[in-house]
């Protein structure tokens, strides 16, 4: 964690201590704001909610969004639901395993794109689905996948 | 000026919207065509999306599914003034998908700009709020009673039962939850109306605090819509700038304040208890029950707990009373359901109808049969922890006892579809899967069933002591069933267990064997 990150992150902790059940908009705020949820970070979050470590350690590894690590530049997350797996997500998942050349969870050797997995992006009309960060595309084929991650690299 | 509509909802993104509507407006501009683009909610017909409408003296005309690429030919062919085109649809309100629905719910979705408040108020909006003003509040919970409401996430419990329990505790603080953190898979219709009428959600929440005296609200909306919740926090914002949210409401005394809070990507924070626990910022482990949230809820306080399109759903009732949505669907069914078309499916989309339409209307009549062309072999109803259905139950109507009789849940109204490719082993195998990934971890039989679901799984696939280990199964989802604590583990075996009592060839049983 760098010193501008930890300046960042206590004004985040701060904006959010009087907050009734404000540890989960904190995270987020956190992770939105540097990409992730520092460990470093779980002393001062625990001394201004008055929560111990375990239990924000807890928290933070319960939920699927949060990450304790940075991601690469990229995220792309395929949707592995039963609606898409009626369209082909499998496929399309191994697909992208075997073209990135990482498993879910890992990042490319370049920091480029991070994979993971999500159970359903509520596009099951237009299934497969895929988000790269923030943005949804449906009835992904893996050939439309090789130009979107192709797009994603260009942009980084 | 024309106005031209271009769907801001995710799927129409997902499909290019967004650029489209960036190559007309450049159009536009460069050729000076006075238009105004208005980004409105998606209509719900998905494989036409980017659906783009343009308003004529003879109403508004569809074009679509439209590219990039159409957009100079588009307007080469006057479409701004509805011209003939390849894409060209006719009037939207005449296509057949929409005319042979029932859109009580989603009445404005598609039709309407999602943030604007006017256009809002100008298609009926705030009207159940005005009556419910002028209404004492066992008044309003008797409206929704009477409505036949019943929870539309999936539980199916009486909206107005849940209300009164809620009215008749006496506490300092009360609260209103919605559960937005609609994660079955084949569901959208949350999403959509959250993405394309977010006031019907916020004028229904705000009936549900004049109906129980709560002065708080909490949307707990999935992290995985970040559309929803930008176009949420807008709407929200234009209602307190007008007094229908804040410490006066209208003028009438009542205070309601309403906030998004994002979940983070836990299935299991669905379960409403589990929801609270996440809310109060803690790990979204199940409660025990009771206490029931309507008597011990959010930070211990009574709490409506209800589903988007359960508030969503009040508006109309309190408009035009309960006895008028009553008058729609079937047997103890009362109303509409949002139904949604997903998976391997020619029309996907959103299908507002009354209870009693069949699945198989629904799957041919709408849905125009698979994507593929094959086959629909198996439909999963009511998400990942509902059963399969084989095509000899096609003929089932939408309606939550007729699916109890087929030991079937109608849950969100989510359907998916999937052509004759489909093992169904392999889907038995994913739903224990997903069991053991999302399992909060609190109980024995869902957190270590599902494991064990699996492997066992695994075993019968290679066909290894086949008898042995079907009986297991059983077993196991046996003891899932009626030992887990919320509906994770205790629904698994739903669509397990069907896909191995409609589909034993997929597990290497004779069929005949097994239906004996």
């Amino acid at each position: 964690m760098l010193p501008e990150q930890a300046a960042r992150i206590d004004a985040h902790i701060t904006a959010h201590k009087a907050l009734p059940g404000g540890l989960l908009p904190l995270l987020h705020a956190i992770q939105d704001d540097v990409g992730y949820v520092p460990e470093e970070s779980y002393g001062s979050i625990s001394k201004a909610l008055n929560l111990s470590v375990a239990e924000i350690h807890g928290v933070v590894t319960f939920y699927h969004h949060f990450r304790t690590h940075p991601p690469g530049r990229h995220i792309i997350q395929i949707c592995r639901a039963e609606s898409c797996q009626s369209m082909g997500s499998t496929e399309l998942e191994a697909h992208a395993k075997a073209s990135l050349g990482i498993d879910y969870h890992q990042t490319t050797s370049d920091g480029s794109i991070t994979l993971e997995p999500v159970y359903c992006l509520g596009n099951c009309a237009c299934s497969p689905a895929i988000t790269v960060d923030e943005e949804v595309y449906g009835r992904v084929s893996p050939k439309r996948l090789d130009a979107i991650i192709a797009e994603a690299k260009g942009v980084a | 000026m024309t106005r031209i509509y271009i769907p801001r909802d995710s799927s129409a993104l997902s499909l290019g919207a967004e650029k489209v509507a960036k190559a007309i407006a450049e159009h536009a501009a460069r050729h000076n065509v006075a238009v105004e683009i208005i980004r409105n909610g998606s209509r719900g017909m998905f494989w036409l999306e980017p659906l783009v409408e343009v308003e004529t003296p003879a109403g508004r005309i569809a074009y679509g599914p439209v590219d990039v690429a159409d957009v100079p030919s588009l307007f080469a062919a006057d479409f701004v003034n509805g011209g003939a085109h390849a894409l060209k649809l006719g009037a939207t309100e005449e296509l057949p998908w929409l005319k042979q629905q029932e859109r009580l719910t989603f009445a404005r979705v598609g039709i309407t700009d999602p943030v604007s408040l006017t256009d809002y108020l100008a298609h009926d909006g705030y009207r159940g709020l005005q009556n419910a003003l002028a209404l004492q509040s066992a008044e309003i919970v008797q409206q929704v009673t009477d409505s036949g409401l019943r929870g539309r996430g999936g539980a199916a419990f009486p909206t107005g039962i849940k209300w009164k329990t809620v009215h008749d505790c006496k506490a300092d603080q009360k609260y209103i939850v919605c559960n937005a953190d609609e994660g079955d898979s084949g569901t959208y219709s949350d999403r959509m109306i959250m993405e394309g009428d977010p006031f019907v959600l916020i004028e229904g929440m705000t009936i549900a605090a004049l109906a129980v005296g709560a002065t708080q609200g909490y949307i707990y909306l999935r992290s995985e819509y970040p559309h929803a919740l930008a176009v949420l926090n807008e709407a929200i914002q234009h209602a307190r700038e007008k007094h229908y949210l804040g410490p006066n409401i209208l003028g009438s005394g009542h205070a309601f304040e309403l906030e998004v809070r994002r979940a983070a990507g836990a299935y299991v924070c669905g379960e409403e208890t589990s929801l609270l626990e996440s809310l109060e910022g803690k790990r979204g482990l199940v409660r025990f029950k009771p206490p029931l949230p309507a008597i011990e809820g959010l930070f211990g306080k009574p709490t409506v707990v209800n589903n988007v399109i359960s508030f969503a759903s009040v508006p109309i009732i309190l408009d035009k009373g309960g006895a008028f949505y009553r008058d729609y669907g079937m047997g103890r069914s009362r109303g509409t359901l949002p139904i949604q078309l997903a998976g391997n499916i020619k029309h996907g989309g959103l299908v507002e109808k009354a209870f009693g339409v069949t699945l198989r209307q629904l799957l041919y009549d709408f849905g125009g049969g698979s994507a593929t062309g094959r086959p629909i072999r198996a439909v999963q109803v009511g998400g990942p922890l509902g059963a399969y259905l084989p095509e000899s139950q096609f003929d089932t109507p939408l309606d939550y006892e007729e699916f109890s009789k087929l030991w079937a849940v109608l849950g969100h109204g989510g359907i998916v579809a999937f052509d004759d490719t489909v093992d169904m082993a392999k889907m038995a195998r994913y739903a224990f899967e997903f069991c053991a990934i999302e399992s909060c971890g609190k109980c024995t039989p869902c957190r270590i069933g599902s494991t064990r679901g699996v492997e066992v799984m695994d075993k019968i696939m290679q066909g290894r002591d086949l008898a042995q280990n079907i009986a297991l199964v059983r077993d196991l989802s046996d003891t899932m069933l009626n030992g887990s604590l919320c509906a994770l583990g205790g629904m698994t075996p739903y669509p397990v267990l069907s896909a191995i009592n409609h589909f034993p060839e997929d597990f290497g049983l004779n069929k005949k064997a097994q239906a004996a």
